[in-house]
């Protein structure tokens, strides 16, 4: 994305409460920034490692839980739960990226399943700490200083300062040497290792990333709908989140923030026409779909086809495709 | 002591029904390099199918568990033909997003068509054990475990003594030199395909009528044929029949000597730990991990 399209982006992103007047409309704005954040956390690793992680709603769930708990049973203030929700679902990402980066593809995948599957039935059956089944409803609001974030206007600030956040993390973290150290584990292994890219390290540091930022998701989400239960665990959010990376574009910026507006805005707009199952229904062979007919993504296919369209040859060449197909191996 | 062994026994009912589902996606994942992510639903098809068969249309229990499995094996041929032959060049990745997407589409089917309600196949078995010694055991479950058994002893008999089965077994070590002696590649991928789901549809319909039916059963049974794959090593099917055994033994123990709320959880922890200890499997000789 060019630096005058960045910039109308985020001024039409600060306006949209003025002309969104509906509070029905603002929630599907702040789901989709909530979202937003997920999709980026889950791109980290799919799009610049190559590493699927299929447990992503385990450290959303952390995070949401981390906060509630703080919040509802040590009465701490939102920020400082924020903090430390964060913070544990780093750890928990670190772990895990510990002990898992050490396999691939496949084997990662059901590494990371099995997490969020021990992590789930925790969440189920520690019924002292986590209510089990009934969940922990009345979640306080977040407030600043004195002031309530208790609408939603204010609410969907918050989410865009944390989506805003975690692009420019995201950003920073890609065009430094670590996203070009991950780039070139993505794309060859051996070789990125033989030049001296210690492999480990940087995988590791994109699963800490990644999950603090599933982390802050979950937060967010618990603060927003005010309750929590077992249900942050459902594989649902995971295959949203890949489904909102693969359509958007993964190993791109902007691709899972495109992702993420396109599946929270259409599912709304066709929930009067289909019901939830005809929508997972239609998920599933939509992923089915864009694997065989646009594998990189919108966001590529639309850098691509854009000079076209306007008949210009724009003055930076339209990057390479991101993932092009890795040598089979 | 009659505790434990009741354990164990309950063990191999459910660890038969697991290996099956092992060994159809350890042959799947082994000689096609596709993670099938939705193996669990060709096992919730086949439940769907033998309840449809045995409450709906008033069948007997064999024919409707042989209905179960052709349903299985033909929709497994189906979706080798349209979704990976197309892809066979890809990457293991582009494969395993598609079966991804396979496993949310086909549960939602499900969801779709039978509504969310569990469902509970009637069976013609007595509901009074059968006291052997020291332990008990409903008729319905030791039919379950014989016919298990049967199966498992078939797919042996098929891999290791047909031609059919001398052809997969060259594909799983090496393609390509399979390929230059004549072996049609395009063909044992879909035979395989279609014979690890119609097992998957014989699981379902085995443990159907034990447990109950619902669309989103396959869920727990896809992670248990991995766990039971990675249990047993990569293609490797006496390793997929003691690995599936050992899990349901596992997990019985689990549930009974820990907390039943977590009996779930051991498959789980049995794929953390087996992977991260020994990646290669309890039982295999080579290296699987690229």
């Amino acid at each position: 994305m060019t630096r005058g399209g960045g910039v109308i982006l985020a001024a039409a992103a600060l306006a949209l409460p003025f002309w969104l007047q509906s509070p029905y409309h603002l929630h599907v704005a702040i789901m989709a920034g909530i979202f937003g954040v997920l999709a980026m956390s889950l791109n980290l690793l799919l799009g610049y490692t190559g590493q699927l992680s299929l447990g992503h709603a385990a450290f959303f769930g952390i995070g949401a839980y981390t906060s509630a708990l703080l919040t509802l049973k040590l009465d701490w203030s939102f920020w400082p739960a924020l903090g430390l929700a964060v913070a544990l679902a780093a750890l928990a990402g670190f772990f895990i990226g510990r002990l898992a980066l050490k396999l691939r593809g496949a084997y990662f995948v059901l590494v990371t399943i099995s997490f969020a599957g021990v992590i789930s039935l925790v969440s189920v059956n520690w019924i002292e700490l986590t209510n089990g089944p009934l969940g922990l409803p009345g979640v306080p609001a977040p407030a600043l200083g004195p002031w309530s974030l208790r609408s939603k206007t204010a609410y969907y600030y918050l989410v865009l300062t944390a989506v805003g956040l975690s692009y420019l993390v995201c950003r920073r973290l890609v065009r430094s040497r670590i996203g070009r150290a991950l780039v070139a584990l993505r794309e060859n292994e051996p070789l990125a290792e033989s030049v001296g890219v210690d492999v480990t390290h940087y995988l590791v540091l994109a699963a800490v990333v990644s999950a603090a930022m599933a982390g802050l998701g979950g937060s967010l989400y618990a603060h927003y709908t005010r309750f929590v239960s077992p249900e942050v665990f459902l594989f649902t959010y995971t295959v949203t989140m890949v489904i909102m990376v693969v359509a958007g574009g993964k190993g791109t910026l902007a691709g899972p923030l495109v992702g993420a507006v396109l599946f929270t805005v259409l599912p709304e707009a066709l929930r009067a026409a289909a019901s939830w199952q005809w929508q997972m229904l239609v998920y599933g062979v939509l992923l089915v779909l864009l694997v065989f007919f646009l594998p990189h993504g919108i966001v590529p296919w639309l850098a691509g086809a854009m000079p076209r369209l306007a008949g210009t040859v724009s003055a930076s060449p339209a990057p390479p495709p991101p993932d092009a197909p890795p040598a089979r191996g | 002591m009659a505790e434990l062994l009741q354990h164990l026994l309950n063990g191999l009912v459910l660890g038969g029904t697991y290996a099956l589902l092992g060994i159809g996606l350890t042959l799947i994942f082994g000689l096609m390099n596709v993670v099938n992510f939705a193996h669990g639903e060709f096992y919730t098809l086949g439940a769907y199918v033998s309840f449809a068969g045995l409450a709906l249309a008033g069948l007997n229990f064999f024919a409707a568990l042989s209905i179960a499995i052709a349903a299985g094996a033909a929709l497994g041929c189906l979706c080798e033909v349209a979704l990976l032959r197309p892809l066979r060049s890809e990457s293991i990745d582009t494969t395993m997003l598609v079966m991804i997407g396979v496993w949310i589409a086909m549960q939602n089917a499900e969801l779709l068509g039978w509504g969310g309600v569990a469902k509970s196949i009637p069976h013609p078995f007595p509901t009074a054990p059968l006291v052997l010694g020291p332990v008990a055991i409903a008729p319905l479950r030791l039919f379950v475990l014989v016919l298990a058994a049967a199966l498992i002893a078939g797919s042996w008999l098929l891999i290791q003594k047909t031609k059919l089965g001398r052809a997969m077994r060259a594909t799983f070590q090496d393609r390509d030199t399979a390929a230059l002696m004549g072996v049609g590649i395009g063909r044992i991928h879909a035979a395989t395909f279609a014979f690890g789901s119609g097992l998957a549809a014989a699981a379902g319909a085995l443990l159907g009528p034990i447990f109950l039916v619902y669309p989103s059963m396959g869920d727990l049974a896809s992670l248990k044929a991995f766990s039971v794959v990675i249990l047993g090593g990569l293609g490797n099917l006496p390793g997929a029949t003691l690995g599936g055994l050992l899990l349901g033994i596992a997990e019985e123990l689990g549930a009974g000597y820990i907390s039943s709320g977590y009996r779930d959880a051991v498959g789980f922890v049995i794929i953390i730990l087996v992977l991260l200890v020994r990646p290669s499997g309890l039982f295999a000789r080579q290296e699987r991990i690229a």
